[in-house]
């Protein structure tokens, strides 16, 4: 029996990002499969692990944690500690300033196209197409900046992979099997290039199995 | 004259930085930038607000254009930096001593925790609180626009159930990520002092144990400093 757990459902961007820093880090887990639909996010049980209700969860031996990207530095941090590029001032700066443009620019933005497009008629409604074409324009504008990045380094912190570019590729894998994935892929090689690098890991491959509706699975279905 | 330069007002994101800057015991300078008049947006400020390359120390030279002249911006010699939260744990890291190890980074179970409750304040404390600072604070001293009282009851009703939580955690626990004050606590100082500064700052006498950790945190030398600067730029805008 794996010493680390991890609970919620797999199909969750959130959840993915933990669940890939496990396996680029080469740590045995176990998936702890839980229903969103049977509320089990929301019984004494989870709320005991996360009081806030949310997914994912992992224990690591006498460690109970949440909030995805907490998650992911904590697996970096004991397994792959180059990831976070610790043990250099530059270096780590740069990996956290990248992973704060990525949580407060590129996924809200991105995220917002996600929900409507991929999850809303999971959550019961129809899209909202303002919100859509709002988040595709902030997105644009984001990408202006990664272009930049990208063109004059080979990763977000530099010439190093780091846990900023590996938080990106849930939610931009999603966003890959919209039909918005030409915002992402069009006038932006470098951005190309850098993304196509990250969705052939072998640790993204097997993650994006978990996630159906995204990338290049969705396009193998239609 | 200090060669740490914060760029930005004394205020919210800005004041983050100052707290952390204060609390390692850092000499730095504030640079202020005239948010109202859009000095952000300068070609200065955004060539400020690019990326550093980490092989030769010196900042590129690429402007980073639209929505990342944003403030605050952070220069300690050659290394220029963006995004409050990532300045912050470079000046934490950097400044690092006996008597402020905040991010606790020396311990795996205890940096997990500073982390989750970062990550807390930053995706869902933050999210309740701050559009009551913007349309009752900031909207109507700053701009002179009207309080949308819409926005400030759905806020409210999210932030009481962010406090429920906030409560019991602080019932077994003294700061946010065990028994010692850490980053994830001085994350919750801008935003939370500007909400004492608003009609609904009463919302606390109802949590005991979260009024109990703010009082710790603002009797601490950084805070009730940082206070009084953030009051006199309020008034002085």
């Amino acid at each position: 029996m794996a010493a680390v757990k991890v609970y919620g459902w797999a199909v969750s961007p959130y959840v993915s990002r933990a669940l890939l820093a496990l396996e680029e880090a080469g740590v045995d887990y176990e998936l702890i499969p839980m229903n969103r639909g049977s509320g089990d996010h929301r019984t004494p049980d989870h709320l005991a692990r996360n009081p806030f209700g949310q997914v994912p969860v992992l224990e690591d031996g006498d460690l109970t944690l949440f909030e995805s990207r907490a998650i992911a530095r904590h697996v970096f941090r004991k397994h792959k500690p180059e990831l976070l590029g610790s043990g250099s001032l530059d270096r780590s700066a740069a990996v956290d300033v990248w992973q704060e443009v990525e949580a407060q620019q590129l996924h809200p933005a991105a995220g917002a196209v996600v929900v409507e497009c991929v999850f809303a008629p999971f959550l019961g409604r129809a899209r909202d197409q303002a919100a859509v074409d709002a988040n595709v324009e902030k997105l644009r504008n984001v990408l202006r900046v990664y272009e930049a990045r990208l063109a004059a380094h080979r990763y977000l912190a530099g010439d190093f992979l780091s846990a900023a570019d590996l938080s990106h590729f849930p939610i931009l894998h999603y966003f890959m099997g919209t039909e918005y994935a030409g915002v992402v892929l069009e006038g932006h090689p470098h951005v190309k290039a850098w993304w196509e690098d990250l969705a052939a890991r072998p640790a993204a491959r097997k993650v994006a199995e978990f996630m159906p509706l995204g990338g290049a699975a969705k396009k193998q279905q239609e | 004259m200090a060669t740490v330069k914060v760029f930005g007002l004394p205020l919210t994101n800005t004041a983050r930085v100052m707290v952390c800057l204060e609390e390692v015991g850092a000499e730095y300078e504030v640079v202020n930038m005239d948010f109202l008049a859009m000095e952000h947006k300068s070609p200065e400020h955004l060539a400020r607000n690019v990326t550093t390359d980490s092989v030769s120390g010196s900042p590129c030279s690429r402007l980073a254009k639209g929505i990342l002249g944003q403030i605050p911006a952070f220069q300690d010699g050659d290394v220029v930096l963006f995004e409050s939260r990532a300045i912050c744990k470079y000046v934490l890291r950097k400044y690092k001593s006996a008597e402020a190890d905040l991010l606790r980074e020396g311990d795996l179970k205890d940096a997990a925790m500073v982390d989750v409750w970062t990550e807390v304040e930053a995706h869902t404390y933050h999210t309740a609180i701050s559009p009551i600072v913007y349309e009752c604070l900031l909207k109507p001293t700053m701009l002179s626009i009207p309080t949308n009282d819409k926005v400030v009851e759905e806020s409210l009703k999210k932030l009481k159930k962010v406090l429920d939580v906030y409560e019991a955690r602080l019932a077994n626990h003294k700061y946010l990520a065990g028994d010692f004050v850490s980053f994830a606590d001085l994350n919750h100082f801008p935003y939370t002092f500007a909400f004492m500064a608003t009609p609904h700052a009463s919302l606390f006498d109802s949590y005991p144990n979260v009024k109990a950790w703010w009082e710790r945190l603002m009797a601490r030398p950084s805070m009730s400093k940082l206070g009084a600067d953030m009051a006199a730029a309020v008034k002085a805008a």
